[in-house]
């Protein structure tokens, strides 16, 4: 689960992270109220989850109050496109409006997990304020890592030699210390995937401060959390995606014309890979679960029948133990029950694969079955293409 | 032979008294595994479905002598049940269990890393050795006794590639689901490793997919160790960047995990890389011809 860049501050600073003062803002009445409260100048910052804004035109600097009622005026509402929106963009519709502040070096700061050492590793790079992929790419040298013990944590040591890296002098050495531990038990405490501060900067004055704030959290682990459950902005994700996930359906929507209806995220994906190598593009990648039943498959056509570009339908299930004949019962009720009007082709394996396929051909409704995957996406596109 | 499991397998079920524990370690009985028992904390001493069943790991494995345990636990709980199957000693624990936290794995990582335990999973349906026993999910009837090892991180292509090669007449030592989970006990390279020692296995199939980087690190280790034949596949060559795709693992991050990252690793080191998942069957029966 994402979250817009004020909410991870605030959980950032309820574990001693210093971020500038600031406040969210749904209209420009209250961002004058807050920049009021600051004191100018302030930053206006448009709060979407996507990374890139500043480019985008979605950050600026008022050093009046008017200037702050016409940026955020028209920084709302606005569809701010970034390199991580894609083209669409996405609808600005919070603003983070922050205390302006003097900045004598931008750095970077990240904590993810490494999948190959099974830790968590602490990175940091002086140069900040860039894309992190792209520094990885040309300055490798400039970024400096720590691996974390998953069960000792992070050691004092360990923060000191990447401040010293930093090129961190003075206080501002102990107080980068004491900001990646607060980091770190941040990550912990919320079973964060991933924390990123760029750029975490050091401020006229010499102080560290978290000027941006990126955080991801662990799905699996969302079940202990429920302060966090409640911070998701579902005006950021896709409707039919949040229809899906009220019925425990794995969806993500794409921009093809073929829905999939598959079990197992594995062949789901293989399916998507299918159609691609048939010559078709995949609607959505949709994994309806080990059990398949005749719920799910309802479910699963309510949410394919709202994608208006579904031109037709892949079914590709690999029951091993399901038994086919329940499987086409599901589906046929569902078909008829919602009036899915597109062609459907139907591969699955299990037990009674042939009295399955019998009861799609004796319905009397649109069905084609297929024996292979391949045999399945080659049909499916044909019909696709009406 | 076979890897992992066998003839020997003496199998606990931990979670065998709910309903897919229960259903698991029927079929397990029923395809010819040993299993001795169950366990399931507050219902020690009872029996269920003629088993017994114990409170604790370490008891129910002093009792029955079990040297493998497969683990339907809920997500809560299950990262706890794996570290006491790790405390009782048993060689081999197979977790089928979704939902981990990452932070929960990443501790039972760590301290397996020094145990006499291996753990396949989690999120996998676990292993199977044709003709000999299964330890989790993977339906038996599509198998078949053979020379072929199979090891992926998915579940339902596991049993694709097991039935492609089935329908082709060719059997299989073992096949290891080791699980879509970005955090994982045993990996690619511990299964080509054992099934490279394994003189029955013949030729191997090694399904991946986008995320993370398991599988530049197998093509690596094939370069280096393995002198076996090797089809391989990589799904999500279609997923959008960014996005999970069912599995906690599957995403590529930072344009990182790519699959065509994946398949050119595993192509230069010398694996029959398809790109279509239909062909696997075929493209192992080619591998062995030139063999």
């Amino acid at each position: 689960m994402k979250i817009h860049e004020y909410q991870g501050k605030a959980i950032l600073a309820r574990f001693g992270v210093p971020v500038p003062r600031g406040d969210v803002a749904f209209n420009a009445d209250e961002a004058v109220a807050i920049a009021q409260r600051l004191g100018l100048p302030v930053v206006v910052k448009a709060q979407i989850h996507a990374g890139g804004r500043g480019k985008g035109g979605g950050v600026k600097v008022a050093t009046t109050m008017e200037d702050v009622q016409r940026l955020a005026s028209s920084i709302l509402g606005m569809t701010l496109v970034t390199h991580q929106t894609g083209p669409e963009g996405k609808l600005v519709q919070r603003l983070l409006i922050e205390q302006g502040l003097t900045i004598a070096r931008e750095l970077y700061l990240g904590l993810v997990i490494d999948r190959a050492a099974q830790r968590p590793v602490l990175m940091a790079s002086p140069a900040g304020g860039m894309e992190i992929e792209k520094v990885a790419a040309e300055t490798p040298d400039l970024i400096f890592k720590e691996y974390i013990h998953p069960t000792a944590g992070l050691e004092a040591f360990q923060a000191q030699k990447i401040a010293f890296a930093l090129g961190l002098e003075g206080p501002a050495v102990k107080q980068a210390v004491t900001l990646m531990t607060a980091v770190y038990e941040a990550f912990k405490a919320t079973d964060a995937s991933m924390i990123e501060i760029n750029p975490l900067i050091v401020t006229g004055e010499g102080n560290l401060l978290a000027l941006d704030a990126k955080i991801g959290f662990d799905d699996n682990a969302l079940y202990r959390h429920p302060d966090l459950r409640e911070m998701r902005d579902l005006s950021e994700e896709d409707p039919l995606e949040i229809e899906a996930s009220k019925f425990s359906l794995n969806y993500i929507r794409l921009d093809g014309t073929i829905g999939c209806m598959v079990n197992g995220a594995g062949l789901a994906m293989a399916t998507m890979d299918i159609i691609k190598i048939a010559g078709g593009e995949p609607a959505n990648f949709l994994d309806v679960g080990g059990g398949a039943n005749a719920e799910q498959i309802r479910n699963a056509f309510k949410i394919l029948m709202s994608d208006a570009n579904v031109k037709a339908v892949f079914i590709n299930i690999f029951g091993g133990i399901l038994r086919c004949d329940i499987l086409s019962e599901g589906v046929i009720a569902a078909v008829k029950e919602l009036g899915v009007k597109v062609p459907i082709v139907i591969r699955m394996e299990g037990t009674n694969v042939e009295t399955g396929k019998q009861m799609l051909k004796d319905s009397g409704l649109n069905f084609t079955t297929a024996d292979t995957m391949a045999e399945g996406a080659t049909k499916v596109v044909q019909l696709s293409r009406g | 032979m076979a890897v992992l499991i066998d003839k020997t397998t003496r199998l606990l079920v931990q979670g065998l008294t709910g309903r897919e524990g229960t259903f698991h370690a029927k079929s397990a009985a029923a395809y010819g595994t040993n299993v001795v028992g169950g366990v399931t904390p507050g219902k020690g001493g009872t029996t269920h479905e003629g088993w017994p069943i114990f409170n604790t790991m370490a008891e129910a494995v002093a009792k029955t002598g079990a040297n493998t345990t497969v683990i339907f636990v809920p997500p809560p709980f299950c990262a706890d049940a794996i570290l006491e199957a790790a405390d009782a000693n048993v060689a081999l624990a197979v977790c089928i269990t979704e939902g981990i936290p990452t932070l929960d794995m990443m501790k039972v990582a760590s301290v397996l890393k020094d145990g006499k335990t291996r753990l396949v999973g989690p999120n996998c349906p676990g292993l199977i050795s044709p003709g000999k026993a299964k330890a989790g999910i993977i339906p038996a009837h599509i198998c078949k006794e053979g020379t072929i090892g199979i090891v992926s991180r998915s579940g339902t292509l596991t049993y694709e590639a097991i039935h492609q090669l089935t329908r082709l007449g060719y059997g299989q030592t073992t096949c290891i689901g080791i699980g879509g989970d970005p955090i994982n006990g045993t990996n690619f390279i511990d299964s080509l490793k054992l099934f490279q020692a394994d003189p029955e296995t013949e030729a191997i199939v090694m399904i991946g997919e986008i995320g993370g980087t398991a599988e530049e690190e197998a093509a690596a280790y094939i370069t280096q160790h393995v002198t076996k034949p090797v089809v391989g596949f990589i799904c999500g060559q279609t997923a959008p960047p960014g996005r999970r795709m069912g599995h906690a693992g599957a995403i590529i991050a930072g344009g990182k995990g790519t699959a065509a990252e994946k398949m050119i690793a595993l192509t230069a080191a010398g694996v029959r890389v398809v790109k279509s998942p239909a062909d696997m069957g075929q493209a192992m029966v080619e591998s062995l011809k030139k063999k």
